[in-house]
């Protein structure tokens, strides 16, 4: 059995700055990362590879660079990383994205093995639209799964999973057939360090692409042209300035007093 | 029957031959480890091992050392007695010393008498010490009261062998015994004593079984001594010429090519001198002592690490030489391992056990080199610790904070950015003085310092990266190697030559650790900077503070006892103040941890007392209103701690802050 992680290079948002004139990303010099949930949707799979012995395959849709995504994942141990880039890709919304995604997993389930779950990170921190998972089960006709907090039981004979949905407020236990789509939160595990020698193996490894001549999709369902949303505007949004309560270094209690009472008048405490 | 050389030299053969396969059975194993050069610079090697093997240095540091420094010394001279006693025995009446000239045998025969009575008077000081204050409670070894007991048996038997050959003499010669005995008392004082109490009629018989008493305890010595913790005796002294001759707190680089494996995961991975050392270790116990880790009852003991060592290379040895797997892991939580996970990581990189081992056995390395294994190959460390690796390495500080926040604590402050042509000197800010909130305002005094002097400096600003020090000394040797290379191409494509910094860690790192990547700099701590400043009539001129009231100063582990830097930072608060600051009963090279060093600022402390307590109550003793540090990561703990025992009217300053206190108010 295969599974396969779905996973995006993000720019670190805590460095990300939004051009003033042009309100749009300042990308420039900024470092990318793993999108943090996805880290953990890797993670399960090591975890379930670990236990089960099944492998695990990592596929990105992105520019070239988001190679380096796919060398994390090797490095903790992936079985197969696969980039999907192709200027074609280029501009999609989650739609065009669950698109080519779904396209590179049914290859992979036609070329490598019967995929049993596809793991996606709940959202990413750049788009957090959350879409994109839900999509690609949609695409595939999987069930899908989202918001999972823990894998409950994986009965590979019987083809089923059960797991625990992390909702607002409460948790709910759910079974399905496999092969389904889970999206994870954070809650689900840690995510594990690399060993030096798989970095060193990442390093020198290929990292296999897939641009559209391999995947031969329609570009009418891809990138830019295969996307009914786009974006018209991005922008910091205004906020109003605060204010500074008492003086806190030379009157600490006073200022805590100040706060709790601030608090307490907007309802904020729940006493 | 004495001696009778038909029986006396086979037993000598026989214990030769024991010694020899005891040596040997040693010697492979220590050649089992990794090659390193240790016979560079033989001159200062030389140099080291009379001062610290013959001088005993180190072993005089502690009362009881006397004790020991009698010991070795009366073994030395000693040695010509044996080797007269060996001779004699294969051949009898024709090697003794007394055919020497009479002017030579005399004073040597009185330093023979008299260190073996300081013998005999040491091991009986050194076998009730053990039994009524031991060093600690598992030193009241059967092994320890063996050797003792040993070492006097072979006084006692020397002092009746010679007493009774002096006995024999005055009756053969007729001579009147009150003279003779007088005479002979200048001579062998004790022994001539001993003379006159022996039974004239038994002196045959007394001689006998003092000759092979003296013989089996000296041969069982010989046996005994490679297979035992005495075998110091034979190691300590090529130990103390092996020593590094640089800091030992800087580890090693590593190479990262496919196929290494990283750090020490079984026992011969370490050098051969890291397994030496095992083997010199006589289990004194001054490490443990003086460890924060071992006092505040954390599961790490420094003396058991080495120990530790040793016992599973003697459990492995005979596997790893048939070039097969270990038996025992060298790690392991449970007993499954010799050392445990959990010590591992309790150590503070203090350095504290390197600078109280009378032997110079480097004990700190190890533990480092065995963190690498855990961090390199098996991804397996304290869970805060993920965190702090991906934040060091994905946004290069310690916290994870934006590097566009790198410049915030200067936003308000006019700095020139460094220039190679138009400033001297980098003030490297470090981490803490970047983003701390607390230690903020050491940099914001820094830079009013530096203006006040004239000094000409500039920062780099948002393109200062983290140096490192914490990811090295936890043993990700990987993640700092990356940060090292980054900083020290930025360094030299910058032209930086001279650096000041705040933070003893940064100090060292750009100072010791970055020279193994080819980078030399001129690297000042703020403290040193300061107290030049001050002898070079450039700041304060004569104004003081009395802001602080009483100051008591915390020596930082990175900027003493690994960088030997102690007056600087006292010198300042002496000069700001108008007084030198209060002394901690633990101070310089002696200084008790704070507990953030090597990478416990970043980990929990749940096991024993906290380290930092410990460490406030000694300060708290000299009633201080302040408590001067010289390290941002010294400044936390003991902010942090001083809250927690309510003694929060108790300041914490930096040195730098005092000195801008007298300057600025």
């Amino acid at each position: 059995m295969l599974i396969v992680v779905c996973i995006k290079q993000v720019p670190d948002t805590t460095q990300v700055q939004i051009d003033p004139v042009t309100n749009t990303l300042v990308r420039e010099g900024i470092p990318f990362i793993v999108n943090p949930y996805d880290t953990h949707a890797m993670e399960e799979a090591l975890r379930l590879k670990d236990r089960f012995g099944c492998k695990v395959a990592a596929i990105s849709m992105g520019p070239p660079n988001a190679e380096a995504t796919l060398k994390k994942a090797l490095a903790l141990g992936v079985d197969h990383a696969i980039l999907l880039s192709d200027r074609v890709f280029g501009g999609a919304d989650t739609l065009a994205t669950s698109n080519v995604l779904a396209a590179a997993i049914a290859k992979l389930r036609a070329e490598v093995d019967e995929v049993g779950l596809v793991l996606c990170g709940k959202q990413t921190i750049d788009g957090d639209t959350a879409q994109v998972g839900p999509g690609i089960a949609s695409r595939l006709n999987y069930c899908q799964l989202t918001l999972v907090d823990k894998i409950i039981s994986l009965d590979l004979s019987a083809k089923k999973i059960r797991v625990s949905r992390k909702l607002e407020g409460r948790h709910e236990i759910v079974e399905a057939p496999l092969p389904a789509m889970l999206t994870v939160v954070r809650e689900l595990n840690r995510p594990r360090y690399p060993k030096v020698q798989m970095r060193l193996a990442a390093a020198e490894a290929v990292v296999k692409v897939w641009d559209n001549k391999v995947l031969k999709l329609d570009e009418q369902k891809i990138g830019l042209k295969g996307s009914p949303t786009w974006v018209s505007k991005i922008f910091s949004p205004e906020r109003d300035k605060g204010e500074i309560l008492g003086d806190g270094y030379a009157d600490p209690a006073g200022a805590a007093a100040l706060l709790i009472d601030k608090l307490m008048e907007k309802d904020m405490l729940p006493l | 029957m004495t001696p009778n050389p038909y029986i006396f030299a086979p037993l000598l053969i026989a214990s030769l031959a024991v010694f020899a396969w005891g040596c040997w059975k040693r010697l492979s194993l220590i050649s089992l480890g990794q090659p390193e050069d240790r016979f560079n610079n033989i001159g200062t090697r030389i140099g080291e091992m009379l001062r610290y093997a013959f001088g005993q240095k180190r072993v005089l540091a502690k009362p009881f050392g006397f004790n020991h420094f009698i010991i070795f010394w009366s073994f030395l001279i000693l040695m010509v007695a044996n080797t007269e006693f060996i001779l004699n025995g294969l051949f009898p009446h024709t090697i003794k010393l007394i055919k020497l000239p009479f002017e030579l045998y005399l004073p040597l025969a009185f330093m023979i008498d008299i260190a073996s009575l300081l013998a005999l008077a040491a091991v009986t000081v050194a076998a009730l010490r053990r039994i009524f204050a031991p060093p600690y409670p598992e030193a009241r070894t059967l092994d320890a009261f063996f050797i003792l007991g040993l070492i006097a048996t072979l006084m006692l038997a020397s002092f009746t062998l010679n007493a009774s050959e002096l006995a024999a003499y005055m009756l053969k010669s007729g001579a009147d015994p009150v003279s003779f005995l007088a005479t002979a008392r200048k001579m062998m004082p004790v022994s001539a004593l001993l003379a006159g109490l022996l039974p004239p009629l038994q002196l045959e018989n007394i001689h006998a079984a003092a000759w092979w008493a003296h013989a089996v305890a000296l041969l069982a010595f010989i046996c005994y001594l490679p297979i035992s913790k005495h075998m110091h005796i034979l190691t300590a002294i090529p130990n103390c010429f092996l020593r590094r001759l640089e800091k030992p707190n800087t580890q090693p680089r590593e190479e990262f090519t496919i196929g290494n494996t990283f750090g020490v995961g079984r026992v011969d991975r370490y050098s051969w001198k890291d397994l030496l050392d095992s083997f010199t270790c006589t289990e004194c116990g001054r490490c443990q002592m003086v460890c924060p880790a071992s006092i505040t009852g954390k599961p790490l003991n420094p003396r058991a690490v080495i120990h530790d060592i040793k016992v599973n290379l003697l459990e492995n040895g005979a596997a790893l030489k048939r070039k097969g797997a270990p038996q025992t892991p060298l790690i392991g939580d449970d007993g499954e391992g010799s050392v445990s996970e959990e010590s591992i990581w309790s150590c503070t990189t203090c350095g504290a056990c390197m600078e109280a081992c009378p032997v110079l056995i480097e004990h700190m390395p190890k533990i480092i080199q065995m963190r690498r294994h855990l961090v390199e190959n098996e991804a397996k460390f304290p869970e805060e610790l993920l965190n702090l690796f991906e934040n060091m390495e994905g946004r290069s500080n310690p916290w994870g904070i934006a590097p566009s926040e790198r410049t915030k604590w200067c936003s308000q402050l006019d700095i020139k950015p460094f220039d190679r042509d138009t400033t001297e000197y980098l003030f490297f800010v470090g981490c803490a003085g970047s983003f701390d909130s607390r230690n903020k305002h050491v940099s914001v005094a820094m830079a009013q310092l530096l203006d006040k002097a004239g000094v000409s400096w500039g920062i780099l600003g948002k393109e200062e990266k983290c140096c490192g020090d914490s990811v090295r000394r936890l043993g990700n040797e990987y993640v700092f190697d990356k940060m090292a290379r980054e900083n020290v191409a930025m360094f030299i494509e910058r032209g930086v030559t001279k650096v000041i910094t705040q933070c003893p860690h940064c100090f060292t790192t750009l100072k010791n650790d970055y020279r193994q990547y080819g980078l030399e700099l001129e690297v000042i701590h703020h403290s040193e900077l300061l107290a030049n400043l001050v002898q070079e009539g450039k700041l304060l001129l004569g104004k003081t503070t009395q802001e602080m009231g009483i100051t008591v100063f915390h020596d930082s582990c990175y900027l003493g006892r690994h960088n030997d830097i102690y007056d600087a930072p006292r010198a300042v608060i002496e000069a700001a103040t108008g007084q030198a600051p209060a002394e901690m009963e633990r101070n310089r090279n002696n200084a008790f941890c704070c507990g953030a060093g090597g990478g416990r600022m970043w980990m929990e402390e749940h096991v024993g007392e906290r380290i930092n307590l410990t460490r406030i109550k000694e300060a708290l003793e000299q009633s201080p209103d302040t408590i001067c540090v010289a390290c941002p990561y010294c400044m936390t703990m003991f902010e942090d701690g001083l809250k927690d025992v309510k003694a929060d009217s108790v300041k914490v300053r930096d040195v730098a802050e005092v000195m801008a206190e007298a300057l600025l108010h």
